[in-house]
């Protein structure tokens, strides 16, 4: 039986709360104003249900873009943890070629996501960016404007070269903070580097790695600059992700109780895998 | 109702943010006086009684999409049944 927990300090954080209802939860609930009317002007609304609850529900348009966005941001945490987990073990722990490597990995992060999709766009072209060019020179017929494969991979890349620093420097400053001692003992266990790996390194990264994790779902899930600014959503719909969607709804049709709803759904969606992948994480850690 | 204009309120999300505040407002008083304790119920969690609570009401969120979308059945059906299943997740959770 756990000791009873007294929760009188949570009023401490009853200013943070303040703060937060009003940026976040008080248009929070206008949104879900807006998800049951239909609004033509501020003055001309009416109500109507659930109606478009049941029409976002069943748009195939915007299942295939919830199934693309699910594959995206599935790819994304396949590729980006382990991948930045393996660059932060193979940095060096200390000394001039660390702060090098820090710098290095620095870099991407400072670039606006609206720059990333520029640069992209242009490094992936046939006629006058390299990386295409160079795809192209060895017989790969790469074009990402036209085939919605190639598409996918240069958003993915794109993606993966904008944010696998992160992982790697939280990863880096959770492999840091690991004192010497647990080496030190394993080294007396004549410990396998694997053995260290998955018995001392990836249990001390866990309380970082879940902070990575969190953000890059989230991050990912909400996607929107990058590949607009690269494919525009095309070929065809083929990287229409759903903010893209919503964004059109919202600004581009204006249809303001659709995209109400749609971001009721999309809010949800977010929320229900974000405290799945937090309670997969932590609740060993109450054991 | 002038005051239902700001913010584009409506009656019935009116009615049900007053609900949810009413719920966290009772369940602040509650922990307040009686604090409670982690426990293991049916849930594969260990779970305080807020935890029951938010799961209850994000279960409950997508009963109602599931309902909506993919069914013809009443609304009031998929209320009834988050209503029942908020009660079973309190409980026994």
């Amino acid at each position: 039986m756990s000791k009873t927990k007294n929760n009188k300090a949570w009023f401490l954080v009853l200013p943070v709360f303040a703060l937060v209802a009003f940026s976040a939860i008080i248009p929070l609930m206008t949104v879900v104003n807006y998800s049951l009317q239909d609004i033509f002007d501020a003055s001309t609304r009416y109500f109507v249900g659930i109606e478009w609850y049941q029409m976002i529900l069943n748009d195939s348009r915007l299942q295939d873009s919830l199934l693309r966005q699910f594959i995206f941001s599935g790819c994304v945490l396949l590729i980006e943890i382990p991948l930045g987990i393996l660059v932060a073990l193979m940095m060096p722990k200390a000394g001039k070629w660390s702060v090098v490597c820090l710098l290095v990995l620095s870099l991407p992060l400072l670039v606006p996501l609206n720059v990333v999709g520029t640069i992209w766009q242009i490094f992936g072209r046939a006629d006058i960016g390299l990386f295409g060019w160079a795809l192209n020179s060895l017989g790969i017929d790469y074009n990402y404007a036209a085939n919605p494969m190639d598409a996918w991979f240069t958003v993915l890349l794109m993606d993966v070269w904008h944010w696998t620093s992160l992982i790697a420097l939280l990863s880096f400053s959770g492999l840091r903070a690991i004192p010497d001692a647990y080496y030190q003992a394993a080294s007396i266990d004549r410990a396998s580097n694997w053995a260290i790996f998955r018995f001392i390194q990836l249990p001390k990264l866990k309380s970082v790695l879940l902070i990575g994790v969190l953000l890059r779902f989230m991050d990912s899930f909400m996607i929107y600059t990058e590949p607009f600014v690269l494919t525009g959503g095309g070929p065809g719909n083929s990287t229409t992700f759903l903010s893209q969607s919503l964004t059109k709804m919202a600004i581009g049709q204006f249809d303001i109780g659709p995209a109400g709803a749609f971001s009721i759904i999309y809010f949800l969606i977010i929320l229900l895998v974000s405290w799945l992948f937090y309670t997969a994480m932590t609740h060993n850690d109450n054991k | 109702m002038n005051w239902l204009d700001w913010m584009a309120w409506t009656t019935p999300s009116a009615m049900f943010f007053i609900g949810i505040g009413c719920i966290l407002l009772a369940m602040t008083c509650w922990e307040v006086l009686s604090p409670s304790l982690e426990r293991k119920g049916f849930l594969p969690i260990s779970t305080t009684r807020g935890d029951r609570l938010f799961i209850s009401l994000l279960s409950a969120a997508f009963i109602h999409l599931g309902v909506i979308g993919f069914t013809g059945i009443s609304i009031w059906i998929a209320f009834s049944v988050a209503i029942v299943w908020l009660f079973i997740v309190m409980k026994w959770g």
